[in-house]
């Protein structure tokens, strides 16, 4: 999808006061806040086990060409195909030519973060293949031609009342005219309209929560299924991952599945995990003829060992974007892009440039929370930072902040002549407030007084009250 | 005693000495809170002194991306503090920043990052370093009244402040602590955020003020004071009357001045 | 498109400040690594396995039946079909383990893969895991995936022996039984759901709409 991130700040003022998405944001704080504590509350071993997850993904970091070609030749071993793609480009092309050599009509896809990367479904619908999303909340977003809004639940900002309107309109087609209210309904009904894609699918996509050296296996991790029924009902079988989700062993991906359903939705393990490995076996009744394993770079490899380094542990579990109040305030399209929330604002200006995304590493009170609870412990404030000082590097900050940024940078360098301007400056405003304590309005301060009263210096500052008693003493 | 710091204590004794590192803040809104951070501090037996070559720490500059204006600064720090037993720093962001960012800012020169790790090892927020490194017990003070907590993310996230406010709150007689919800949220505040994405950062500290409101609690206390300008401000803005201090002024006995925001003789017409 | 693999590959070795692909000795010892996998901390789970599997997997609405042995398999199901108003049919799995169970007369019973108007599929497991409440089917000419995602009901027949304590155990077994990794490997723990409107949890979304293992003692 194209970025809108440089319309964040009006998107944002636009969320704000968007009554229905409030009304969703607060889901996600009795839900996936409140699940993910319980989880955490009852294991014990959480902490251990994030530790030793975190040390099983640098390890693998650091050995990342061999883990990759270890994967690559078991998936090759076992009957599939391994392509390599450096850009979202040639991934499309990758996808397409293997659709195209099928004879494909339709295609089924399961939740794919690197397949919206790569805006995917754009590319197969331009080249005449009818792409059906088949995770409910992709499809939801599908039908209302909307991005996601979060990396688990890319519905999460849409009202019951909203998905009702959407399937009433979209499945008269079936022949379904009754407008269906409740949760059971809209589900049984999405159940029933997809059923019949399933089943005529050519090929199906999904994506990879794993690669697994050790077996040459791509895992999906999903509630409902249709990952599952994507992966093995059509006669070709495609996945899209991200370079970096190779894991060793088939040990290792158990430790890391610990952390990731518990730090996602607060489930221990969801309904299916699914290892795929190589197409159907000679005698098997069912299963795709084709097993085919797209790796993408896209700047992945870039971030190896550098200031963003830590950004290739993610394991796109979506807790830090739970958690984040910034992304509970706005939800997840003011970011403009695939990704969301603190892990969106890291890599969503690493991808597509940070004169398209330039508000994102700032839209952040650096508070941490994104941090405390990443099951694989990135330092994400530290890493918006780091984009911060790329901005300033690159003159990308606004004139106004860096002159004002300077003026405080010289004068808190110069300590006697910082406490002679400013100690002046705040007695001065506090004669000026000395009625009310506090200022509704002050020149140069807009950002501020817009949204709350200034209160007032005391006085005198500390240090040259100090130095008179100082000097009181003395003498 | 050295020549470019001020200086005081009660007794003769050799002490600890400590180097208030007053923060900009407090300096220059809020002096009280410096004054009862001495006061705490001299109780409990410590000798402070006020280096004169300070003023900011740099959490500014570090947070807009302008890491070499933040080193200056930082070695300014360093040199102005390094020769006290401890730094102490009534602001968990302030003693956060000394703590754990000078160490990575100097991670390429190994001369500055020795001293920067020295101090940091030596470094400390005003309330927890009562509590955890002088093990301070009885203020001696007493405050009828209720109030709540708010938790700052820097000092709760990078220096595990949390317990140690409450221990000292829960000692202060006649006073009853009650805990808002989400007491660890951001309040909005941020440093520059608030003022560059008002509209999100007024999102944030009306939650908050809506917690503190709930609990009906007379005042708000917290540990940093960019925070509770913040949420003063917004309390005020919304025209309630929780009263807004420092929790320094609160456990030194000095929280009887116009809390933040209010005025000696206070003149609310609108 | 080799050309990409090598810009990738060439990529990731500059970031990590190599020549070249690691040398020999590292290469062995990871290599080694991969073949001689060692599980990483495993949570304690306490003694009584099967008794947690079946708190587990009835946390998660997983329906659980015990019986003495595998013929009572026959009535759990024709009531199972009755209480849910499934129809007669079902499919059951060309699993030898589900051979010989006595069958209902007047119920239509099918040995193959499933289709799209499945009402009830009956599967063995190649394993269960107590920690999470979790079977674990493996795909074969006995055990077809399809019977696991398409039918409306899955009814999977399990032996209380085949419950093993963690994850890792499975791996360990398989490895035990030389029993390469198939076209798929299924851990399934409870029946499908989702929580995409308005976060409200609704099973039954696109596979099976209720789980229901029967654990036969012998």
């Amino acid at each position: 999808m194209k970025p809108t991130s440089s319309q964040f700040k009006k998107s944002a003022r636009v969320a704000l006061v968007d009554p229905d998405l409030q009304r969703a944001m607060g889901f996600i704080r009795s839900g996936f806040v409140e699940n993910r504590r319980a989880a955490v509350e009852k294991l014990p071993e959480f902490d251990e086990l994030r530790r030793s997850a975190r040390g099983i993904k640098e390890h693998t970091l650091q050995n990342l060409d061999f883990y990759l070609q270890a994967f690559e030749k078991r998936v090759k071993a076992d009957g599939g195909q391994v392509y390599w793609a450096s850009t979202p480009e040639e991934a499309r092309d990758i996808v397409l030519g293997i659709c195209r050599r099928a004879g494909a009509k339709r295609v089924t896809k399961a939740k794919s973060m690197v397949g919206e990367e790569i805006a995917i479904n754009e590319a197969l619908e331009s080249a005449g293949f009818e792409a059906i999303e088949t995770d409910l909340g992709e499809y939801i977003i599908q039908l209302a031609e909307e991005p996601p809004s979060h990396i688990i639940a890319p519905a999460v900002h849409k009202t019951k009342s909203q998905i009702t309107e959407l399937f009433h309109k979209h499945h008269a087609r079936y022949g379904y005219t009754e407008r269906q209210t409740e949760v059971p309904g809209l589900v049984d009904e999405a159940r029933q309209v997809l059923r019949e894609k399933f089943l005529s699918a050519d090929v199906g996509i999904t994506g990879a929560n794993f690669l697994v050296a050790e077996t040459g296996s791509t895992v999906i991790v999903t509630n409902e299924g249709n990952g599952d029924l994507t992966n093995t009902l059509p006669p070709v079988h495609i996945v899209t991952a991200g370079i970096e989700k190779v894991v060793p062993t088939r040990e290792d991906v158990s430790t890391l599945l610990r952390v990731l359903a518990r730090s996602a939705t607060g489930q221990e393990m969801s309904v299916y995990t699914t290892f795929s490995t190589g197409p159907r076996r000679q005698n098997d009744l069912d299963g795709p003829t084709e097993f085919h394993v797209v790796l993408l770079d896209n700047g992945r490899s870039q971030m190896l060992g550098n200031e963003f380094h830590e950004m290739l542990r993610c394991i796109r579990c979506g807790a830090c974007m739970n958690h984040c109040p910034v992304y509970q305030g706005i939800g997840g399209h003011a970011y403009g892009w695939v990704y969301v929330g603190p892990m969106g604002s890291v890599l969503t200006p690493l991808m597509v440039g940070l004169d398209q995304a330039g508000d994102l590493p700032n839209a952040c009170t650096l508070n941490g929370r994104c941090e405390e609870v990443c099951p694989m412990g990135i330092g994400l404030p530290g890493m918006l930072r780091q984009l911060r000082r790329r901005q300033y590097q690159n003159r990308q900050t606004s004139t106004v902040s860096r002159v004002a940024l300077a003026a405080w940078s010289f004068l808190v360098r110069r300590p006697r002549l910082y406490r002679r301007v400013m100690g002046g400056a705040v007695a001065s405003l506090a004669w000026l407030a000395r009625r009310r304590g506090r200022f509704r309005h002050m020149l140069f301060a807009g950002g501020w007084t817009s949204v709350r009263d200034l209160p007032a210096p005391q006085g005198s500052s500390f240090q040259n009250q100090w130095r008179k008693r100082r000097q009181g003493s003395q003498s | 005693m050295t020549s470019d710091a001020t200086s005081s204590s009660r007794n003769d004794s050799p002490s600890i000495r400590v180097g208030l590192f007053v923060t900009c803040l407090v300096d220059l809104m809020r002096p009280n809170v410096g004054f009862a951070a001495v006061k705490l501090l001299e109780d409990a037996g410590c000798l402070v002194e006020v280096p004169e070559l300070q003023s900011c720490c740099g959490q500014p500059a570090y947070n807009s991306g302008d890491f070499s204006d933040t080193q200056r600064i930082a070695r300014q720090v360093i040199a102005a503090f390094e020769a006290y037993d401890y730094v102490v720093a009534p602001s968990g962001s302030c003693a956060g920043m000394i703590k754990e960012h000078y160490p990575r800012l100097f991670a390429t020169d190994a001369g500055w990052r020795n001293r920067a790790q020295q101090l940091a090892g030596r470094c400390y927020e005003l309330v927890s370093f009562l509590h955890d490194v002088l093990a301070v017990e009885d203020l001696s003070i007493a405050r009828k009244g209720s109030v709540t907590y708010h938790d700052s993310c820097s000092g709760l996230r990078e220096l595990g402040i949390h317990g140690q406010p409450r221990a000292f709150l829960g000692r202060v007689s006649g006073l009853e602590l009650r805990e808002m919800t989400d007491s660890n949220v951001c309040c909005g505040f941020g440093g520059t955020f608030c003022v560059k994405y008002p509209k999100i950062s007024e999102h944030l500290v009306s939650n908050k003020v809506a917690n503190i409101a709930d609990t009906g609690a007379d005042a708000l206390l917290g540990g940093d004071l960019g925070c509770l300008l913040n949420i003063a401000g917004r309390i005020k803005r919304e025209g309630r009357a929780t009263k807004v201090y420092h929790v320094a002024e609160v456990l030194a006995g000095m929280a009887d001045v116009p809390a933040i925001g209010d005025a000696d003789t206070p003149d609310d017409t609108p | 498109m080799s050309d990409a693999r090598e810009q990738v590959l060439a990529n990731i070795r500059a970031a990590l400040n190599r020549a070249g692909p690691l040398p020999d000795s590292i290469a062995r010892s990871l290599q080694g690594r991969l073949s001689r996998p060692r599980a990483n901390l495993k949570p304690a789970i306490g003694g009584d396995t099967i008794a947690h599997f079946i708190e587990k997997l009835g946390s998660v609405s997983g329906k659980i039946t015990r019986v003495a042995s595998i013929d009572k398999v026959a009535e759990v199901v024709a009531r199972h079909l009755e209480s849910f108003d499934l129809g007669d049919a079902l499919v059951v799995a060309p699993d030898p383990a589900l051979e010989g169970i006595p069958w209902s007369n007047r119920l239509g019973v099918e040995r193959r893969a499933a289709a799209g108007g499945d009402r009830l599929s009956v599967t063995g497991a190649y394993a269960a895991v107590a920690e999470t409440g979790s079977l674990v089917l493996l795909s074969s000419p006995d055990s077809p995936t399809t019977l696991n995602f398409l039918p409306d009901d899955h009814v999977i027949v399990l032996r209380e022996s085949q419950i093993v304590p963690h994850i890792e155990d499975v791996w360990v077994r398989m490895r035990s039984d030389k029993q390469a990794m198939p076209r798929t490997v299924n851990f399934i723990t409870g029946p499908s759901k989702t929580a995409d409107v308005e976060q409200t949890i609704q099973e039954g979304a696109h596979g099976p709409r209720r789980l229901h293992v029967i654990l036969v003692a012998k």
